[in-house]
């Protein structure tokens, strides 16, 4: 089980893993996008930070709400919207909820997918985030569905996500900036995937010895 | 008159692009909603909601978008408005500015400037 204040010390620790990795996710955005998915993103988790306060007091699907908002108001590129949205809409699945179990959290995560479908018109294999999002819930349903405790859980997620990000660079981008490179975008890793795998990975890590 | 909204990457582009349109239509009212606070290229939440107020009226206001995340944080601006008259419409924004602005000049309804503006990307420069 995971309480607010923990959900809200996740929150911090995705803020701090984009933020060092900021360079490299904005390197990657270089030749495929407008390079500015490490610059964008880290803005937007540093509001998320801001409103560390305001989230102290308020029920798991409100934190995730406040987070998504801060999220859209302040990213000003396309992840901004599709993150936004992503967290509103965990948040929306987890209303009214002062704790978490891995069920709910992986419905939380599926309803953050569905979103980013939505928002992005998107599938899978059009070499954006959902190529990372979607192959790293079913390696944990998967898991939970085996009965692996939630550390091993996720740590599977993470790995799928990986792998997931890394087979980006074989599709050609059919959506976003990146879909007007076209076949020239072969051979790079989408960098909304990465950043994805990114956030999933300090999930983990603030789970693990957390639980 | 329908007012009318122009959200782009870039702040020079969205004013300009806004400019351009009035020059043809002066009582429109128009607002540009390009770029970040900072002045970085990207589109913002908070500005295109400043925006569509300021020109908001009963008869409605017309948004008019660049590409990707205008039109999706444009999307969400609008999902926090439901009770307002806004829609965004996908045409060619230079060709499309300057339509919307004469047919709102010229009294034409909401739905009727829609109409002229679904036609825009299908006219043709080289007749």
């Amino acid at each position: 089980m995971v309480d607010s204040k923990k959900v809200v010390e996740i929150l911090l620790a995705i803020a701090d893993k984009i933020e060092q990795q900021k360079d490299y996710l904005t390197e990657l955005d270089q030749p495929i996008g407008d390079s500015d998915h490490g610059i964008n993103l880290a803005r937007g988790f540093e509001a998320v930070r801001q409103k560390a306060a305001v989230m102290e007091g308020q029920d798991v699907g409100a934190i995730l709400k406040t987070a998504g908002m801060a999220l859209v108001s302040t990213v000003g590129g396309a992840s901004g919207p599709l993150y936004g949205s992503a967290f509103m809409k965990a948040g929306v699945a987890l209303a009214g909820k002062t704790q978490i179990d891995g069920e709910g959290f992986l419905n939380m995560m599926d309803a953050a997918i569905e979103a980013v479908k939505q928002r992005g018109k998107a599938q899978e294999g059009e070499a954006t985030m959902l190529d990372a999002m979607c192959p790293s819930l079913r390696a944990m349903r998967e898991a939970m569905e085996s009965g692996k405790p939630m550390a091993e859980v996720l740590s599977e997620g993470v790995k799928a996500s990986w792998e997931g990000a890394r087979h980006t660079k074989g599709l050609v981008a059919t959506k976003g900036r990146a879909s007007y490179v076209g076949e020239r975008g072969l051979g790079h890793q989408d960098p909304g995937a990465t950043s994805y795998s990114f956030m999933l990975e300090a999930v983990s890590q603030s789970m693990e010895g957390g639980q | 008159m329908v007012g009318i909204v122009i959200v782009s990457h870039s702040a020079p582009l969205a004013d300009s692009v806004a400019e351009m349109a009035a020059v043809m239509a002066k009582d429109v009212p128009m607002a540009a909603a390009g770029g970040l606070d900072d002045g970085s290229f990207g589109t913002s939440f908070e500005k295109i909601s400043a925006a569509i107020e300021s020109v908001y009226s009963d008869d409605g206001v017309l948004v008019l978008m660049d590409l990707g995340s205008a039109v999706m944080t444009t999307e969400m601006v609008l999902e926090m408005m439901p009770e307002r008259k806004v829609e965004m419409v996908d045409c060619p924004l230079v060709e499309g500015a300057i339509v919307a602005a004469i047919h709102s000049a010229g009294g034409e309804g909401f739905e009727a400037i829609k109409e002229n503006l679904a036609k825009v990307a299908s006219t043709k420069k080289f007749p």
